[in-house]
C-alpha cells in the first residue's frame, strides 16, 4: 500500500496517499481548489495558473536534517510565490492555504486575464448552465473588468474541427485539456495548437476531421463552451434537461451513460432524448464514453418505431389489438409443438431474455441466440473474475487481444487496454492484419485467417512471448470474432480458455476471458440459456418462428429464403425491417430509454437502465409481450414487474444468486469526483447514482473444478490461387439497424468496402476507391476497394452489417 | 514526393542524429528539408513527415503554427526579415525599414511585385551591435547582412535578380 | 590581456584544428578522459566557482553534481538559442572561437557520462550550424570525437540541431521540448532537467560560453580561475555591448569591472556625447537601472548589481541615453515579449497582450494616467504567477520604468489629461 501522507488544507487536516496532487488532496477533503487546465485523469501541466495557493513545508535544519521547531510546533517556511495546487504534490507536515488574501488575489487575476480574451456571450452559450468558467468567474472572479471589451480579439466561432465537434474559437482558454485528453488517453493525437502566444488555437488536421472515436469526451472537459458536439448544440440549455441512468447498447462494454431529456415543441411536446453523457463507473467507462455511443442513441426515436400490433389479413399487416395478436401468435406457437422456435438476439434486456427462453422451455420449442459468435458457455466458466478492472491492470500484467479489432468493436475496451499497457502491461496483439492496437503492444502475432486456435495454442509452446505470459501475475485475454464465423469464435474460447487454464489465470479478479460480442447484452443470453444454431436456416424453415429484436430477413437472403418458408413468423421489434415486412404478426416493443431491464456486459457485469422517455404508441416491453402470449399458450411468466422478472430470474441462475435491483442500484464513493457542482475539476461526466452493476463470479471463481468444452475443429478454408477468401471483419460506424437513423455518422459509415492486398488488388486490375463487384454464395454487391498490405494476398476482407450478408469465411469472387 | 525519395542522404543524416525511438526530435530539420525548394511547407510535405515520423499530421501543422522560421504560406522568393529590436532600434533599425519601404515601394509583410523579396520586421537576430542588420531567408537558407545601409540593401538586391 | 574566452582576438585563426591544437586546445579534454575521474572534473569546475552564464548564474559545477545516476543514459545539451534582445556573445564564441566551445562541451559531457551531447541553436544561426557540423567533423577526423577517446571505453557524440525562431526555447525545458520534436513550451518544473531531461533521462544544459570556459578551468586549474573576477562572481564573462555608445560589441573582461569602464574605456562613451539615462543591463528582460556617477562606478558582478535592483542576467547591457524616453523602450519590449510568449500559460498569454494594447496606447499619446496605473497593476498582477520566467521578464522593465521614470509617462500621458 502506498504510504499516507498528512498535511493541512485550510486548517483541516487530510490524510491522502503520497504522490497525491495538492488541488486532488483538496478535492477529497472537500475544499475547491478552482482548477481549469488539470483535470485528475491527465498529467499535470499547470498551464492555467488557476489553481494558485500559498503552500507552506516544514523547515528542516540543515545540520542535521530534522525540522525546526518553534513554540512546540514544527516551523513552516512559505514560498513567496504562490504555488500550482494542481503541480505540487503533498508531504507531510505541509501546510496549504487556498483562500487568504493572497491567494484569492492570485485565482481573481487568473480569472481576470482569462476573461480579456472571453467573450460575454454565456447568454447564447450551449455550455451556459455548466460552465466552469461562468462558476468560477462567479466565485473566483473581479466583479468587473478593467479590460477594454473593444480591444478584444474577435475570431471565428463556429469552426468544425469535423462532423461531430465544433469550436468556437473566441472561448477557447488554451487550457489543452481536449489535446491532452487526445494524446494521452484517447493515443490518438489529432488536436494540436496552431500558432503561439494570444494566437495559440485548436485545429485538427485529420482526415477527416478530428478523427478520433473518443471526440466526444472533450467537449465533457473542455471548461468553457469552445468544444460542442454538433448533435447538441444550440439543442437547449443543461438546466431544461432531465437526467435519468442507462446503459450504452451499442457494444458489450457496457457503458455507463445518463439520457438528458426535455419536452419539446419540435417533437409534438413529446418527451425526446437530447444528449447521451457518460455516468461514472470506474471500473467500466471510466468517465469516458464512445462516439458511437454518444451519437447513434438516435434510432428510437426513428420514424419506423412500431406502435401497434399489426396482424397479417389479406396478405396486409393491419392493426390489431394486443389480444388479437397475442391470440393469434400463441396459437400457432402451440400448434407448432416442437416446431417453434424463437431467435432473439442480444439486443434484448436480460429479462426478456429470460422470459422468452423460459416460455421455449414450456413450451417445449427452442431458443436461439441470432448470432454468429460462440463461447458463451465458456466465459460463464473462466470469464474475468468478480471484481476485474482493467483500470487497474498495468505493470507485471498482460493482456492477450485475439481476433479482435477492439477499436471498431468496443472501443472503451481499447483505450483501457491501451491505457494499461501505457502503465506497464504486457500487450498481446494478435490478429491477422494490423489493428490501431498494434502500435501500444509489446508483441503482435500475425497469423493466417483459418489458424487463430493455432496462434493461441502456440502459446503453449515456451518462447519470449509464452514467458511473459505465464509469469504475469494477471492475464485478461480478449477474444472477437474477426474473420470468424460461429464455429472458430467457439473454438477460439475454447483455445483461450485452455490457456488461461494452464497457465492459472483463471477465478481470479483481473484474470480470465471476455468475448467481444457483436451486440450489447449477448452475454446476458447465454446467461440465461441461449445459444446459437450453426444450420440456422434449417433450423428456421418450415417452423413457427418468433423473431425478437432481430432482422435476418435484412441481413441475410438465405434466412430470407428460410423464413419465407416458415410455417408462421410473429415478429417484435423496436423498428420496421424487413423481417417485419415478412411476418404474420408484429409486436412493437419498447425500446431500452423507455422501460426498465438489466443488461450484462462482456465482463459479466449486470447493470440497470431506466425509464428516460415516454413510451411510443402502444409498444411494451419484450419481457410483458412475451408473458402475455405465454399466457395464452398456458405458461405463465411474469409480465409486468420488471424487478420481480429479475428476482425470478436471480433465483433460478447460479451466477445470479442473491442479485437484485437494489443491489444492482448501489454505489459508493469513486475517484474522481465528478457531478454536478464538480464541474471544473472532473467535466460534465454525470456522478454516478443510480447504481454500478455487479460482476458475476465464473464458475472458476466458485472453487469447482472448470473442464473447458473442447470444439471439434472443422477444417479451416483455404484459398487456392486465384481463388480470394471473403472473411468478415467489423466496423465500428456500420448500416446496422441502431446505427444507421443517426443521420451524423453518415460521412463515418461510409459505403460497403471490400479490403485486398495490394498484388490481389494488381491482379484484378483495380486501384483503391474503384468499384468492384462481389459475389459468394447467393449474395451479390457493389462495393469500394481499400488495400491493406498487411493482409494475406489470398484474402478479402468484407465488414459485416454493411449491407452484404457474409457470417463466416466464405469463397468469393471479386470482379 | 516524399523528402525521402527527394534528399535521401539528408534524411539519412538527419535521422541518424537523434536515438531511433525518438525519432520525432527529426521534425524540425526534416521541415526545414521541406521547406528549401517552396519557402514554405505544404500539406502534402506535413503529410510525409508525419508519416515518416509516425506522428500525427496535425502534430506536425502545430510545430510549423509554433515556430516563426516555418511558413506554411508562400511568399517572395527571400524573406528580408529586419531587426526591430529594442537595440537594433537604438541604433535606427525602424527608419532602416522605412526608408527600405520607401526604395522598394512595398509595405511591411508586402512582397516585391518581381516576386523575389519579401520584407518583414523581426525580433532581436544576436547581432545587435552591427544594426541596422537583416537576414535573408531563402533557398539557400539564412544569411546575415550587418552594419547595412539602405544604398548596400538595393544593391544586394540587385544581385539577387541576377543571380535568379 | 590576453583573452581567456575570445582568444580569436589574439590568435588568428584559432578557428582552425591545427593551430587550436598547436595553442593548447584539445589538451584539457584529453587531460580529463584519461587523468581524471567524472567527480574528479565536475569538482574542478565546483572549485572554480564557475556560475551559469545563460542568465541566471547558477554554479555550473553543482548543477553538474546533480546528475542523476541511477537513470541512463544521460545528455548534455549546450544552450545556443542566444535570443535575449541585446545579447550576442555566443554567436562570436561559436563562430571564431568554435573549439574551445567544443572542448568544454565535450569535457561536461564526460564529467556527467554522456555519450551524445546537443546544441541547440537558434534557427537562425543555420551558417553557425554548418560551420560547427565542419569543426565537429573535423574533431571526429583527428580522434577528438567518437569511439574509444584517446585509447579509453569513453566515446561522445555531439549533434547539432536547429530551432526555428522562438525566443522561448532559450528556456531549458522549452529547449528540451523543442529539441524532442514538440512545441517549445516549458514544462513544469521540478523535475528539473538533471533528473527528468531530453527524452526524460537525465541532463545538463548549459549556455555555449559556460562551456567555453571549461576548458581553461581543466587546464590552469580552479585557483587560477578565481584569482579572475570577484569574490561572488569569479572568472572572465563576456559583456555584449548595445544601444546609444559609439563602439557596440563584445567585449570580455574579468566580473567586477564598472559600468563606466565598459560603456567609457571599451565602448568609447556615448553617441554624440549624450549622459547615459539607464542601462538594461540584462537585455529586454532587465530592470532598467536610473544611472548616476554612483551607478556608472558599480562593478559589475551579480551581486553588486543586485544592488542596483536589477540583475546582471547574461551580461547584455544595452546602454540608453537621454533622448529615448521609457515609454518607447517598454513599448518595444513589450512587442518582444508579447511576440515570443508562448501561449502556454495565461497571465504571460493575456498579460502581455494586456500589455501591449497599454503601451501602444501610452506611447502613441492616446494614455491616461489611468493607463499608466492599469499598465503597472497589470505586469505586477503577472509577476511571481507564470509558470517560467518568460512573463516575469516581460514585466520588469515595465515596473521599473514607470517606477523609476515616472517623468516620462507624465509626459507621454500629457496631451489627454489636458483635453
Ligand atoms: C525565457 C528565457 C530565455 C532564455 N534564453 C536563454 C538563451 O538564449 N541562452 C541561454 O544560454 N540561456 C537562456 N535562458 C536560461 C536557461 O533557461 C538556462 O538557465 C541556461 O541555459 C542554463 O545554462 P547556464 O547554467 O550555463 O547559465 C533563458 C531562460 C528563460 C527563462
Ligand atoms: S477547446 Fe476547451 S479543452 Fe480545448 S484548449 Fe480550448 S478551452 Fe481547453
Ligand atoms: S495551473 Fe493548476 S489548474 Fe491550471
Amino acid at each position: 500500500m502506498t504510504k499516507q501522507v498528512t498535511l493541512s488544507i485550510n486548517g483541516i487536516s487530510v490524510t491522502v496517499p503520497d504522490g497525491t496532487l495538492i488541488a486532488d488532496a483538496a478535492k477529497m477533503a472537500g475544499i475547491d481548489i478552482p482548477v481549469f487546465c488539470h483535470h485528475p485523469k491527465l498529467e499535470p501541466v499547470g498551464m492555467c495558473r488557476m489553481c494558485l495557493v500559498e503552500v507552506g513545508r516544514p523547515m528542516l535544519d540543515r545540520a542535521t536534517g530534522q525540522a525546526v521547531i518553534e513554540n512546540g510546533q514544527p516551523k513552516i517556511q512559505f514560498m513567496p510565490k504562490l504555488e500550482t495546487a494542481c503541480t505540487n504534490r503533498v508531504s507531510d507536515g505541509m501546510v496549504v492555504m487556498t483562500r487568504t488574501d493572497k491567494a484569492l488575489d492570485g485565482q481573481k487575476g487568473t480569472v481576470e486575464f482569462l476573461l480579456t480574451s472571453h467573450p460575454l456571450d454565456c447568454p447564447v452559450c450551449d455550455k451556459g448552465g455548466e460552465c466552469p468558467l461562468q462558476n468560477l468567474t462567479m466565485a473566483f472572479g473581479p466583479g468587473q473588468s478593467r479590460f477594454i471589451y473593444d480591444e478584444k480579439q474577435h475570431l471565428e466561432k463556429q469552426v468544425p474541427l469535423g462532423e461531430l465537434i465544433w469550436l468556437d474559437r473566441e472561448r477557447c482558454i488554451q487550457c489543452a485539456r481536449c489535446i491532452r485528453f487526445q494524446d494521452e488517453v484517447a493515443g490518438e493525437a489529432v488536436l494540436g495548437f496552431d500558432e503561439r502566444g494570444r494566437n495559440t488555437q485548436i485545429v485538427s488536421l485529420s482526415t477527416p476531421g478530428f478523427d478520433s472515436v473518443f471526440s466526444g469526451n472533450t467537449t465533457d472537459i473542455c471548461p468553457v463552451g469552445a468544444l460542442t458536439t454538433a448533435d447538441f448544440r444550440f439543442g437547449a440549455r443543461p438546466w431544461e434537461l432531465k437526467a435519468q441512468a442507462s446503459i450504452c447498447t451499442q457494444c458489450p462494454v457496457g457503458c455507463n451513460t445518463t439520457l438528458n431529456t426535455r419536452r419539446e415543441a419540435k417533437a409534438g411536446g413529446d418527451v425526446v432524448v437530447k444528449r447521451i453523457m457518460p455516468r461514472q463507473n470506474e471500473e467500466v467507462n471510466e468517465i469516458w464514453l464512445c462516439d458511437k455511443g454518444r451519437f447513434a442513441y438516435h434510432y428510437t426515436e426513428s420514424k419506423k418505431r412500431l406502435t401497434k400490433p399489426l396482424v397479417r389479413k389479406d396478405e396486409k399487416l393491419a392493426r390489431a389489438s394486443w389480444d388479437a395478436a397475442t391470440k393469434f401468435a400463441a396459437e400457432n406457437f402451440s400448434k407448432g409443438k416442437k416446431d417453434f422456435v424463437i431467435l432473439a438476439s442480444g439486443r434484448l434486456a436480460n429479462e426478456d431474455l429470460f422470459n422468452l427462453k423460459s416460455l421455449a422451455d414450456h413450451a417445449g420449442g427452442t431458443a436461439i441466440l441470432y448470432s454468429d459468435m460462440g463461447g458463451g458457455e465458456i466465459t460463464q466458466l473462466v470469464g474475468v473474475g468478480q471484481g476485474t478492472n482493467i483500470g487497474k491492470m498495468g505493470a507485471g500484467d498482460a493482456i492477450l487481444v485475439v481476433a479482435s479489432d477492439l477499436y471498431e468493436e468496443a472501443p472503451i475496451w481499447w483505450l483501457r487496454v491501451k491505457q494499461a499497457a501505457d502503465r506497464g502491461a504486457t500487450l498481446i496483439v494478435a490478429n491477422p492484419r494490423e489493428t490501431k492496437l498494434d502500435r501500444f503492444a509489446k508483441f503482435v502475432i500475425r497469423y493466417a485467417y483459418g489458424d487463430e486456435s493455432k496462434a493461441v495454442n502456440d502459446l503453449s509452446a515456451k518462447s519470449k512471448i509464452s514467458d511473459e505470459f505465464v509469469k504475469a501475475k494477471n492475464v485478461v485475454v480478449f477474444y472477437g470474432n474477426e474473420g470468424l464465423g460461429l464455429n472458430g469464435t467457439s473454438g477460439l474460447a475454447s483455445a483461450c480458455a485452455i490457456l488461461l487454464k494452464e497457465t492459472d489465470h483463471i477465478g481470479k479478479p483481473n484474470n480470465g476471458l471476455v468475448g467481444v460480442w457483436p451486440r450489447a447484452n449477448d452475454q446476458g443470453a447465454w446467461e440465461v440459456g441461449f445459444q446459437p444454431e450453426p444450420d440456422l436456416e434449417k433450423a428456421l424453415k418450415g417452423k413457427s418462428v418468433y423473431i425478437v429484436g432481430a432482422d435476418p430477413v435484412g441481413d441475410d437472403p438465405a434466412l430470407a429464403k428460410a423464413l419465407k418458408g416458415a410455417k408462421f413468423v410473429a415478429v417484435q421489434d423496436i423498428l420496421e425491417t424487413a423481417t417485419t415486412e415478412i411476418a404474420d404478426v408484429v409486436f412493437p416493443a419498447q425500446a431500452y430509454t423507455e422501460r426498465d431491464g438489466t443488461f450484462t456486459s462482456g465482463e459479466r457485469r449486470v447493470q440497470r437502465f431506466y425509464a428516460a422517455v415516454p413510451v411510443k404508441g402502444d409498444a411494451r416491453p419484450d419481457f410483458a409481450i412475451t408473458s402475455q402470449i405465454a399466457r395464452q399458450m398456458g405458461v405463465i411468466l411474469e409480465g409486468s414487474s420488471v424487478s420481480v422478472v429479475f428476482d425470478i430470474l436471480a433465483n433460478s441462475l447460479d451466477a445470479f444468486t442473491d442479485l437484485s435491483y437494489e443491489k444492482l442500484a448501489e454505489t459508493h464513493g469513486q475517484w474522481p469526483i465528478v457531478g454536478r457542482g464538480d464541474l471544473y475539476y472532473g467535466g460534465t461526466t454525470y456522478e454516478n447514482t443510480q447504481g454500478l452493476g455487479v460482476q458475476l463470479a465464473p464458475t472458476a471463481q466458485s472453487g469447482k473444478t472448470v473442464t473447458i468444452p473442447k470444439v471439434r475443429k472443422e477444417a479451416a478454408l483455404r484459398p487456392k490461387e486465384k481463388e480470394l477468401l471473403a472473411v468478415p471483419v467489423n466496423k465500428l460506424y456500420d448500416r446496422g439497424v441502431t446505427v444507421n437513423p443517426a443521420q451524423l455518422l453518415d460521412g463515418r459509415i461510409g459505403e460497403a468496402t471490400v479490403t485486398l492486398h495490394p498484388s490481389a488488388a494488381k491482379n484484378l486490375g483495380v486501384e483503391a476507391g474503384a468499384r468492384v463487384k462481389i459475389s459468394f454464395e447467393g449474395v451479390k454487391a457493389e462495393v469500394v476497394v481499400k488495400i491493406d498490405d498487411t493482409i494475406s494476398a489470398g484474402v478479402a476482407l468484407v465488414p459485416r452489417s454493411m449491407g452484404i450478408a457474409i457470417r463466416e469465411p466464405v469463397l468469393a469472387k471479386v470482379k | 514526393m516524399s523528402l525521402e525519395k527527394t534528399y535521401p542522404k539528408e534524411v539519412k543524416l538527419i535521422l541518424s542524429k537523434y536515438p531511433a525511438e525518438q525519432k520525432r526530435s527529426a521534425v524540425m530539420p526534416l521541415l526545414y528539408l521541406a521547406q528549401r525548394e517552396e519557402g514554405y511547407i505544404n500539406k502534402a510535405a506535413m503529410q510525409d513527415i508525419a508519416k515518416m515520423l509516425e506522428i500525427t499530421e496535425t502534430e506536425v501543422a502545430s510545430i510549423v503554427g509554433f515556430y516563426t522560421l516555418y511558413h506554411d504560406e508562400k511568399a517572395g522568393k527571400y524573406r528580408m526579415q529586419v531587426c526591430t529590436d529594442l537595440p537594433c532600434a537604438l541604433r535606427g533599425a525602424d527608419e532602416f525599414l522605412n526608408n527600405l519601404c520607401g526604395n522598394l515601394g512595398i509595405k511591411v509583410g508586402e512582397t516585391t511585385a518581381d516576386g523575389l523579396v519579401t520584407l518583414e520586421g523581426v525580433m532581436c537576430l544576436a547581432a545587435c551591435d552591427k544594426a541596422p542588420m537583416f537576414q535573408t531567408q531563402g533557398p539557400d537558407g539564412i544569411k546575415y547582412h550587418e552594419n547595412m545601409t539602405v544604398d548596400r540593401t538595393m544593391e544586394l538586391i540587385e544581385a539577387l535578380k541576377e543571380v535568379n | 590581456m590576453t583573452h581567456v574566452l575570445l582568444r580569436h582576438r589574439d590568435i588568428p585563426d584559432i578557428n582552425k584544428l591545427d593551430v587550436y591544437k598547436k595553442n593548447g586546445g584539445i589538451d584539457a579534454f584529453k587531460k580529463a578522459v584519461t587523468k581524471m575521474k567524472p567527480t574528479e572534473v565536475i569538482d574542478v569546475v565546483k572549485n572554480s566557482n564557475l556560475r551559469g552564464r545563460g542568465g541566471a548564474g547558477f554554479p555550473t559545477g553543482m548543477k553538474w553534481s546533480f546528475i542523476d545516476n541511477k537513470n541512463w543514459p544521460h545528455y548534455v545539451v549546450a544552450n545556443a538559442d542566444e535570443s535575449e534582445p541585446g545579447t550576442f556573445k555566443d554567436r562570436e564564441l561559436m563562430e571564431s572561437n568554435p573549439f574551445q566551445f567544443l572542448e568544454g562541451l565535450a569535457i561536461a559531457s564526460y564529467a556527467v557520462g554522456a555519450t551524445a551531447a546537443y546544441i541547440y541553436l537558434r534557427g537562425e544561426f543555420w551558417q553557425v550550424a554548418a560551420f560547427l557540423d565542419e569543426k565537429i567533423a573535423e574533431m571526429e577526423k583527428a580522434g577528438y570525437l567518437g569511439d574509444n577517446l584517446f585509447g579509453t571505453e569513453y566515446s561522445l557524440k555531439i549533434f547539432t540541431h536547429l530551432g526555428a525562431g522562438a525566443y522561448i526555447c532559450g528556456e531549458e525545458t522549452a529547449l528540451l521540448e523543442s529539441l524532442e520534436g514538440k512545441r517549445g513550451q516549458p514544462r513544469v518544473r521540478p523535475p528539473f532537467p538533471p533528473s527528468f531531461g531530453l527524452y526524460g533521462k537525465p541532463t545538463i544544459i548549459n549556455n555555449v560560453e559556460t562551456f567555453a570556459n571549461v576548458p581553461p578551468i581543466i587546464t590552469n586549474g580552479a585557483d587560477w580561475y578565481k584569482s579572475m573576477g570577484t569574490a561572488d562572481s569569479a572568472g572572465v564573462k563576456l559583456f555584449s555591448l548595445s544601444g546609444r555608445v559609439r563602439k557596440p560589441g563584445n567585449y570580455e573582461l574579468p566580473f567586477g569591472t564598472t559600468f563606466r569602464q565598459l560603456i567609457y574605456e571599451y565602448g568609447g562613451g556615448v553617441q554624440e556625447g549624450r549622459p547615459v539615462k539607464a542601462i538594461m543591463p540584462a537585455g529586454a528582460s532587465s530592470s532598467l537601472i536610473v544611472v548616476d556617477d554612483k551607478v556608472l562606478d558599480t562593478p559589475m558582478d551579480y551581486a553588486t548589481v543586485r544592488t542596483l535592483g536589477a540583475d546582471l542576467g547574461s551580461a547584455s547591457v544595452i546602454v540608453i541615453d537621454d533622448t529615448v524616453s521609457v515609454d518607447w523602450i517598454i513599448n518595444k519590449t513589450i512587442h518582444f515579449f508579447k511576440h515570443e510568449s508562448c501561449g502556454k500559460c495565461t497571465p504571460c498569454r493575456e498579460g502581455n497582450y494586456w500589455m501591449q494594447h497599454l503601451t501602444e496606447r501610452i506611447h502613441s499619446g492616446d494614455g491616461s494616467k489611468a493607463d499608466v496605473d492599469l499598465l503597472l497593476n497589470v505586469a505586477k498582477q503577472m509577476q511571481g504567477k507564470c509558470l517560467c520566467a518568460l512573463g516575469e521578464f516581460a514585466t520588469m522593465a515595465v515596473v521599473t520604468g514607470i517606477e523609476r521614470f515616472p517623468q516620462d509617462f507624465k509626459k507621454a500621458v500629457k496631451a489627454t489629461e489636458h483635453a
